[in-house]
């Protein structure tokens, strides 16, 4: 099955969901028919919000760098005792 | 009487233009993989910098049981490369990763020790999870990588957090069986790789592991990447799960 089938019979739910609402009218008609612009744009707001929090606790590792120097030297020094070339580029 | 069969790492480096940290990464591999029956294939496309030279000069040195050089003729891609190396290896473990030290050798015994424990057919390095990291990234960098990991986590629920990482640990029966369905290129080809393995239901787990930017001052990351990366995330909406 493709993937997009599968969002398709959600959204086909919630739809349900909506008209169902629309016709019961448990909730003022007026309210229901802007339901899914609410969706749309809570959906739009969390996607934001995720990219947001997301970006202030990206992992970075900047003792990483000075670490892979290190294993860089001893690599260097290993190697040119033993014949292999590893001038400086 | 049932005869333990005892694994063995093959790990295939693509290699174009890595005189240099090639043999950095054949020495780290070798350091931190002491107890581990392993080889290294290096699938060179034909690199004007002499890379191949240095190779042999490590065959010297490691032997040529450990290293294989299985060169191309010209640039050819990088998938391809998997498949080419693919054809050269003797273990029933696969790994792949980046020639260029940005994945760092030392991650691999907890690519192996996650992969007994669990049973796992793919183990995916991951750099977005607490214990791992990117360095080297400015704040434009990071934030089209989150907003392209928000968009296909979205969309896609592939169920690892990392699709574009490239450094990894296949059973070699699932890589062969994915990577002949495989039509992507680029970082594409990565996402496809894992989201093609999740749909067919084999057993995914990650580790964290750190990544080094080391391609300073390259644009990565413009409008044509974007658009590909669009493209990509569309392709796979409807790629069929059989």
């Amino acid at each position: 099955m493709k993937h997009i089938v599968k969002i398709m019979v959600l959204l086909v739910a919630i739809s349900a969901c909506w008209i169902g609402l629309l016709q019961t009218s448990i909730i003022p008609r007026k309210h229901t028919w802007l339901l899914p612009i609410y969706f749309i744009v809570s959906l739009g707001c969390y996607g934001l919000l995720m990219v947001g929090v997301g970006l202030m606790n990206f992992p970075t590792c900047p003792q990483e760098a000075l670490l892979l120097h290190q294993d860089i030297d001893e690599a260097k020094e290993f190697l040119k005792r033993r014949g292999v070339d590893v001038g400086s580029e | 009487m049932v005869k333990e069969k005892k694994n063995k790492y093959s790990i295939i480096v693509p290699t174009y233009n890595e005189r240099l940290n090639i043999a950095l990464i054949v020495y780290l591999i070798f350091k931190h993989l002491r107890d581990v029956d392993f080889e290294i294939v290096i699938v060179d496309d034909g690199s004007p910098d002499g890379t191949q030279e240095v190779v042999k000069q490590l065959h010297q040195v490691y032997g040529e049981d450990r290293i294989l050089l299985r060169p191309r003729a010209k640039k050819l891609g990088l998938g391809t490369a998997y498949i080419h190396g693919l054809k050269h290896v003797s273990g029933n473990f696969v790994v792949i990763m980046d020639a260029d030290l940005s994945h760092h050798p030392k991650y691999l015994p907890s690519f192996i020790k996650k992969q007994l424990e669990t049973g796992a057919s793919i183990v995916t390095g991951t750099r977005y999870v607490k214990g791992g990291g990117v360095h080297g990234w400015n704040l434009m960098r990071k934030l089209t990588s989150r907003g392209a990991n928000v968009l296909a986590q979205t969309l896609l629920w592939p169920g690892v957090s990392d699709l574009t990482g490239s450094f990894r640990l296949y059973k070699k029966s699932v890589l062969e069986d994915i990577i002949s369905s495989v039509v992507s290129k680029g970082y594409v080809f990565q996402m496809e790789m894992i989201v093609r393995a999740s749909r067919k239901g084999y057993h995914i787990e990650e580790v964290p592991i750190t990544f080094v930017d080391r391609v300073f001052g390259s644009s990565k990351l413009g409008g044509s990447e974007i658009v590909e990366y669009l493209k990509g995330l569309a392709y796979l909406l409807v790629l069929d799960s059989n």
